[in-house]
């Protein structure tokens, strides 16, 4: 039964192979799979998988993405720029940037303190803990953002403590830097967990009996090593505040001028078929946006290098 | 305090390099600082909603949730989760396929255009398609001849739900499929496999944690996508209310009893996903 197809199908797979599989010198680096050239593998599908694949991501995401940019035109250059400086976009993004860069930064030491704890301590409920900081990634925004609210306002569980002390944080732009740390919370801790796995203990051994104390072994030796994950993770959390909508407006107040977020004020725009306007603040905010996702692939390219570069040096 | 490796070793014979390890102490006082961190900033949260949604008693909570609206939000959700989930899992497999199996010229590029959607934030995903289809979009007066509704209508939610979680399950495909090579299915193809069955018997066996994964990802985020949505759906109440804009208007009239007893089901949903999650990784460790 199975000589009928054999007959078959090997013919077909040496049509496919024009040149020898040995023939053809493995590219440089990256990936490890045997492919040929350009598209051609023994493997069928190419044609359907890469068709299907960009033809859904230019129906999906590229075509609806250009309208960005089609709408735009409409405005004049004067009426551009007016639009994208008016005091309240300005204070939108000021506080925007602000808040995101906070919020990164105090998940960049508390991110970088619980992958630790997570990694090198044994206490009670360590696994459930761990699986528990990704909750951020799966709570649907807008829970997150009425129980946040709920907590720090005046009457909350934590707002009717802080408040007699001066802290008010529901419904002030405190509020965004809380909102904003509660998303970005996993990324930094699952960006230093696994180079703190693979730390090699060699070298923790090797500082310590050349005389130096656990704080300064951790700060001499382990701190660089680890600063590219904690800068990766820091990027990709600021990037992810930045555009956050649904955990932010609950507490946030919504006050223009003070406490307004950017994609809000998108939000105000479009609700005012306002098209231009909203379409001309969301282009300065991707602009950003994609600036930085740049730079997150220049910091994990430069990290990829380094590491490559010292296992070559061995 | 300088206490070397050998001191150490010495007295703990059993734990080698491990017992390298700051005194109790400072251990004790690290594992305190991010437990309070944690617990502010996740476990309060947690309990809240569902001491809230309890508030005001069980009653309360059973009418909320079985009440029509909610009823609708619910459907809806399932709805947007069934079209958009199984949509995106065919995109993986075929953008996981192409990319993890071939050499072809822009392959980076490819893989950067899949991840396009996690760089937008989600009001933008929203706006994009009510420049399209709205009635001030490029194609809004074609449609609007046609009589066709997507903006302010279900399959408006659908298409932004779709666009923002498209990257999900090719991006836990593209590294796994990557690593794992070509060897089994050229040997499946040599010994006379057709491709569909290299496919189903040889390549969706190794992949299928990593699927199961991206697609439990992918179905949270559908369930959850709150700013897209509330762009396209014009908040009509019983028609274009996903559960997470339903959560929003009884919030906004301040209903919080309500709000939160809805919100309990997208917590648990959060919740399953967490432990789904965790289970998935416990059995590729192994």
């Amino acid at each position: 039964m199975n000589t009928l197809e054999e007959r078959d199908a090997v013919p077909a797979v040496e049509n496919r192979l024009p040149v020898p599989v040995a023939a053809v010198p493995p590219k440089n680096g990256g990936s490890r799979q045997r492919s040929l050239f350009s598209g051609g593998s023994v493997l069928p599908g190419f044609g359907l998988s890469l068709g299907f694949t960009l033809l859904y991501l230019t129906l999906i995401i590229l075509i609806p993405l250009s309208t960005i940019l089609l709408k735009t035109f409409d405005l004049t250059w004067a009426g551009f720029w007016a639009t994208v400086s008016a005091p309240r976009a300005l204070a939108a993004y000021r506080l925007s940037i602000g808040a995101s860069f906070i919020g990164g930064a105090i998940n960049a030491v508390f991110g970088l303190l619980v992958a630790w704890v997570l990694e090198r301590y044994e206490f009670p409920g360590r696994r459930i803990i761990d699986a528990l900081v990704d909750l951020p990634f799966a709570l649907p925004t807008a829970v997150a953002g009425i129980a946040l609210a709920s907590i720090y306002a005046g009457n909350g569980w934590l707002g009717r403590w802080l408040e007699p002390i001066g802290i008010k944080v529901a419904y002030q732009p405190l509020g965004v830097v809380v909102a904003l740390t509660f998303i970005g919370l996993p990324f930094v801790v699952r960006t230093v967990q696994p180079v703190l796995r693979d730390f090699d203990p060699e070298v923790e051994e090797a500082a310590a009996s050349l005389g130096a104390g656990r704080w300064q072994t951790f700060r001499r030796v382990m701190l660089p090593e680890l600063l590219p994950a904690v800068s990766t993770g820091f990027v990709l959390a600021f990037a992810r505040a930045l555009g956050e909508y649904g955990s932010v407006i609950f507490i946030a107040g919504n006050m223009p001028l003070r406490s307004e977020i950017t994609p809000l004020l998108i939000m105000i725009k479009l609700e005012q078929f306002d098209y231009a306007g909203a379409t001309a603040i969301a282009l300065v905010f991707l602009a950003v946006s994609f600036a930085l996702l740049f730079v997150i692939n220049l910091l994990s390219w430069r990290r990829n290098r380094k590491l490559s570069a010292s296992e070559g040096g061995d | 305090m300088l206490a070397g490796n050998r001191l150490t070793e010495g007295r703990q014979p059993g734990r080698p390099s491990r017992s390298l390890t700051e005194p109790r102490l400072v251990q004790w006082l690290l594992i305190g600082a991010a437990m309070l961190f944690l617990g502010f900033f996740l476990l309060v949260p947690l309990l809240l909603v569902f001491y809230k949604a309890l508030a005001e008693g069980v009653a309360t909570y059973w009418a909320a949730i079985r009440e029509p609206m909610a009823l609708a939000a619910v459907r809806l959700t399932l709805l947007t989760a069934a079209i958009a989930v199984p949509i995106n899992l065919l995109f993986g497999l075929a953008a996981a396929w192409a990319v993890s199996k071939f050499r072809f010229r822009g392959k980076n590029l490819l893989v950067t255009l899949i991840d396009l959607p996690f760089a937008v934030s989600p009001v933008v995903s929203g706006m994009i398609y009510v420049l399209m289809f709205g009635a001030h979009g490029v194609l809004g007066p074609w449609l609007a001849a046609h009589d066709i509704k997507i903006i302010f209508a279900v399959p408006g939610i659908v298409l932004a739900t779709m666009f923002v979680t498209a990257p999900l399950v090719a991006r836990e495909l593209i590294p796994l499929m990557q690593s794992q090579g070509n060897d089994e299915e050229e040997a499946a193809l040599t010994l006379g496999a057709s491709g569909w069955q290299t496919f189903r018997k040889v390549s969706l066996p190794k992949i299928r944690w990593g699927l199961l994964y991206g697609v439990v990802l992918c179905n949270a985020r559908a369930m959850g996508e709150f700013g897209a949505v509330s762009v396209v759906s014009g908040h009509i109440r019983g028609l274009t209310t996903t559960l997470p804009l339903h959560v929003e208007i009884l919030y906004n009239e301040y209903q919080f009893a309500a709000a939160f007893a809805v919100a309990t089901l997208l917590t648990l949903l959060a919740l399953v996903t967490l432990t789904l999650k965790s289970l998935i990784e416990w059995r590729t460790s192994r």
